[in-house]
């Protein structure tokens, strides 16, 4: 417990010691962690700042397909009538093309029954010109009475 | 050491003489120095340094070791601390580093008194060394030299900001005019109560590390003299007392440090603030 001259050494070595930290230890321990800090700040924003602009883009996001399911839906609707008008055209047309068809048969079949109806009428003319002559028992001159004939095969 | 064993009392005196160029009888005799204080100041102010200064030297803004992000805790600590404390940044830029030497290197000073109490001794008797080197005390921080340098350290740097923050004529108009007020009748009863302030601020933070280190070195040598009774209670108190000591002595060499390191910047600050 005796004070000596240790205690100014001490001093001076309590003084070199500091100026050390200063010189050399502490400019960049305090550097690395304004750094390290500015660096978390910067890291935070930029966090911030995507997580904005991943809001923004899912809202865009929704808003696209919300636009696109009622382009969807109005097109299906669309489409529902358009089929509807077309069934209801085909519908027509295939009910004009009966009708048709109905008509061009009924034509035919009118003028088959004429066809048969001249065939018929030839064919009478022909028995009824047999029979006369079978009544008359002679020849006809056929040129002579062709006018005759012919009046009676119109009035069958 | 003595060839024959030496007596408890031949024992604590051997532990607690330094060693120095010649023997020292006055109280205060300044051509006497204690080699063994300086020697092992220095070694750890040292170690210290350069352990923070590798730290230093490789530190990196990314992503820290865990040595590194351990000096960054402390660097933390001790800038927080003095920016609270020290409202001046230029004078933060020495006192900071400072206060963070001061913990570390009283902290490594400290903790020489874990070492046990016989070894320095033992190791210069293997090295044959003890023929030149018998006294050997390796905690600087229990040498009443080691500690007061620190605290006269910290009372220049008190004076040096009061001066350089309030300048000369500022500094003692202060010492003269404060805490009572400026009457001229007043002024010896203001310089007197600032002299004692400056002086008890400094034999304080001297006498406090000192005192811890010291009581706790010579409790350790107590502890290891329960060892030498060469009985089996005595090697039991000594394991048991030892041991809880030791624990106990962790928080006292961290705290001491922690103070010391504290009542540097307090101080300091004390010398920003003007009455």
């Amino acid at each position: 417990m005796y004070l000596n001259a240790t205690f100014i050494a001490q001093m001076v070595v309590f003084f070199i010691l500091g100026w050390f930290t200063m010189k050399f230890v502490w400019p960049p321990l305090m550097k690395a962690l304004d750094d390290r800090a500015k660096k978390i700040a910067d890291g935070l924003e930029a966090a911030e700042q995507g997580k904005q602009a991943l809001d923004a883009s899912s809202r865009q996001a929704a808003d696209e397909v919300d636009k696109a399911r009622n382009r969807a839906a109005e097109i299906i609707s669309q489409a529902e009538k358009r089929s509807v008008q077309m069934i209801e055209e085909a519908k027509g047309a295939a009910r004009e093309e009966g009708n048709r068809e109905k008509a061009a048969a009924k034509a035919e079949i009118d003028q088959e029954a004429g066809r048969a109806r001249e065939a018929l009428r030839d064919q009478v003319a022909a028995l009824v010109v047999a029979g006369a002559e079978k009544i008359l028992r002679r020849e006809i001159n056929a040129q002579a009475h062709t006018e005759l004939l012919s009046q009676l095969k119109k009035e069958i | 050491m003595a060839a024959e064993a030496p007596n408890a009392s031949e024992y604590i005196v051997h532990h607690l003489t330094h060693l120095t160029n010649k023997s020292q009888i006055a109280i205060i005799d300044m051509s006497v120095i204690n080699f063994d204080t300086l020697f092992w100041s220095i070694l750890m102010g040292l170690t210290g340094c350069i352990v923070m200064w590798s730290v230093a030297r490789s530190v990196t803004s990314g992503v820290p070791g865990r040595f590194q992000a351990g000096v960054e805790l402390l660097v933390e600590m001790v800038n927080e601390q003095a920016r609270s404390i020290i409202p001046v940044e230029e004078s933060r830029k020495f006192v900071a580093p400072l206060a963070m030497t001061v913990f570390v290197w009283v902290a490594l000073m400290n903790s020489l008194d874990f070492l046990p109490v016989d070894l320095p001794s033992k190791i210069l008797a293997l090295t044959g060394l003890d023929h030149s080197i018998h006294f050997h005390r390796i905690v600087p921080t229990a040498d009443l030299n080691g500690t007061l340098g620190m605290a006269l350290g910290v009372l220049t740097l008190m004076i040096y900001y009061n001066i350089k923050i309030k300048h000369a004529s500022g500094f003692i108009h202060e010492l003269f005019c404060a805490p009572f007020g400026s009457h001229p009748l007043l002024w010896p009863a203001n310089l007197l109560l600032n002299l004692i302030e400056y002086v008890a601020k400094t034999v304080s933070l001297g006498m406090r590390l000192f005192g811890n280190m010291y009581a706790g070195e010579l409790i350790f040598m107590l502890i290891a003299l329960l060892g030498a009774t060469a009985t089996w209670w005595g090697f039991g108190l000594h394991l048991v007392a030892g041991t809880v000591w030791a624990i106990f002595h962790i928080l006292i060499v961290l705290l001491q440090a922690f103070i010391f390191m504290m009542l540097t910047l307090v101080y300091v600050g004390q010398a920003h603030e003007g009455h």
